[in-house]
């Protein structure tokens, strides 16, 4: 047994099997993020949300799954099949190929690459094509309209998101995750981690993948009231279901993000507690709660608004920070708060 | 064969077969695409060859950004194409004429073209040191090693830039346009006002 795990054959195996467990482990809270999220927005509307498939309700993703599964396709009149089709396979396979290099502890991990946040970015960047390919091939005005909002959004968006990874990078001298979180540890718990060097910039991050993941207060592309639902009008049954799970693991993805980049990942926020993959899954937790709650709370800005926010704020606020964090972090001013690649790279 | 070999044939052959189908197909949107999967079996060889950072960012950029661009000129074109491929026969022989001094010229600078002697080491040296990041290599080449060129290349770049920028900047009067500060600072005991109409009279 051992042998043949040391073959090319098992290795292929193994990471296979690997693989399918960061995907089940995904999917099975992707079930639970949209009961949860349904269930906060119901709570701050004074309602009850699902409570009657399973106990309190908890089946009730499942039942929607099935539901959408079981439904007929239907192809609009003069849409393009192929692209059709391969627009909602790209949105989900691409959401899920990001999890590859996020790791939940210093051990559980798929891929520990080098440029893991560079391929991150890369696979985010991939998304859109998922969003512009469905709302062109649809052959729907409404569809294409909210298409070419949608990918004009993300790439904004994606611009200052980068800035702000930057950075990081820049304290942290290495593009890998776990340099990244292991420059972050320290004696004095959670005052160690880049949320407190990084503080603006928490702010920026948080709201730019509010942006870049097509989440309320900006999800323009979809805005039911005038789009209708944007580039997944013409969506029925397992697309429309692969489009919503796609996007569900692009915010849980950027969850981990966050948690990863400025709080820490798997480490303990109390000195003496032990690190752990539990911290990780719990920070994640948080900030898909904090997702909900803006999506309950803030109500949907305007395009030009958003189009402003995003290249006349963000980007020259998130420039002038890498430049500051660049002088911080070359001549170790703050005691060496900025400058920790001594640890990490 | 090693499963690096199988991988390479495998990237390859996919970025030669979506190089002839962007030439091929009918619908420019999918020439764009095809080209899309052109860039990422290149970006896959990249990795290959060692070269992961390279790999990535020409995935950020190209695929990312750039070619989104094309695929939004693309879709927002309202050319009939049809009509366009109609006249493919009156420009034949122009293409093949240009396609065969292309070729000659390729094999002329092929059949000339003579490898340098410690090519084979300087290809070695990419990938020898497998366990040192080579984000870091390439960061000390480009910014201790060659820094005054690239920052040349940086500002013709910038250049580049501002001139498309003053070439197409027109300063239209006759718009209105929307100033968010005065929008923010406006009053509203200075914006409306409130009056007193007594009935039967108006103002």
């Amino acid at each position: 047994m051992a042998d043949f795990l040391n073959t090319a054959m098992g290795t292929a195996l193994i990471v296979a099997a690997q693989g399918l467990l960061v995907i089940a482990f995904v999917m099975i809270s992707l079930l639970f993020l949209v009961y949860g999220d349904r269930k906060i927005w119901a709570a701050v509307q004074m309602r009850r949300g699902p409570n009657v498939v399973g106990a309190f309700g908890l089946l009730q993703t499942v039942a929607d799954a099935l539901k959408y599964v079981v439904k007929e396709v239907v192809v609009p009149a003069g849409s393009d099949k192929s692209v059709f089709f391969l627009a909602p396979m790209i949105s989900f396979v691409m959401a899920l190929l990001a999890w590859a290099v996020v790791p939940f502890s210093d051990r559980l991990v798929l891929a520990d690459l080098n440029v893991a946040i560079l391929y991150v970015l890369a696979v985010s960047s991939l998304e859109v094509y998922g969003v512009i390919m469905g709302g062109w091939a649809s052959n729907s005005k409404y569809a294409f309209l909210g298409s070419l909002r949608s990918a004009a959004q993300m790439i904004s968006y994606e611009v200052s998101i980068g800035l702000i990874i930057i950075g990081v990078i820049l304290s942290t001298g290495s593009l890998n995750f776990g340099d990244i979180v292991a420059a972050q540890d320290g004696s004095f718990g959670l005052f160690n981690w880049y949320w407190l060097p990084h503080l603006p910039m928490v702010f920026l991050f948080f709201i730019s993948a509010l942006a870049e993941t097509n989440r309320p207060p900006f999800d323009l592309p979809e805005a039911e009231s005038e789009l209708v639902a944007g580039y997944q009008v013409e969506y029925s049954s397992t697309p429309f279901l692969l489009f919503m799970a796609g996007e569900y693991i692009a915010i849980f993805l950027m969850c981990a993000l966050m948690s990863l980049l400025f709080f820490g990942g798997w480490l303990s926020p109390i000195p003496g507690l032990p690190d752990g993959a539990l911290w990780m899954v719990a920070k994640m937790a948080g900030f898909f709660f904090l997702f909900a709650m803006v999506k309950a709370i803030v109500p949907r800005y305007r395009y030009d608004q958003l189009m402003r926010l995003g290249w006349k704020v963000f980007l020259p606020m998130s420039l002038a920070w890498v430049v500051l964090v660049a002088f911080f972090a070359k001549f170790e001013m703050f005691g060496g708060a900025y400058a920790r690649w001594a640890i990490g790279g | 064969m090693s499963v690096v070999d199988i991988a390479f044939y495998c990237f390859a052959g996919v970025t030669l077969i979506s190089g002839l189908f962007v030439v091929l197909s009918r619908n420019p949107v999918h020439s764009v695409l095809w080209l899309i999967t052109a860039f990422l079996s290149s970006a896959c060889l990249f990795i290959l060859l060692g070269a992961e950072l390279l790999a990535m960012l020409l995935v950020i950029v190209y695929v990312g950004a750039v070619a989104v661009l094309f695929l939004f000129v693309v879709m927002m074109l309202d050319v009939d194409f049809t009509e366009l491929k109609s006249e493919f026969v009156r420009y034949l022989p122009v293409a093949a004429l240009i396609g065969v001094v292309f070729l000659i010229q390729l094999g002329m600078v092929y059949a000339v073209w003579e490898p340098a002697q410690n090519a084979a080491n300087l290809r070695a040296a990419v990938i020898s040191d497998a366990e040192a990041h080579n984000t870091a290599h390439l960061g000390t080449l480009i910014y201790d090693d060659y820094l005054h060129l690239f920052q040349a290349a940086g500002l013709i770049l910038l250049v580049a830039m501002i001139g498309a920028i003053v070439l197409t900047l027109r300063h239209r009067t006759d718009v209105k346009r929307q100033d968010i500060l005065k929008q923010i600072y406006r009053d509203p005991a200075k914006a409306m006002e409130l009056k007193d109409v007594k009935p039967g009279q108006g103002l």
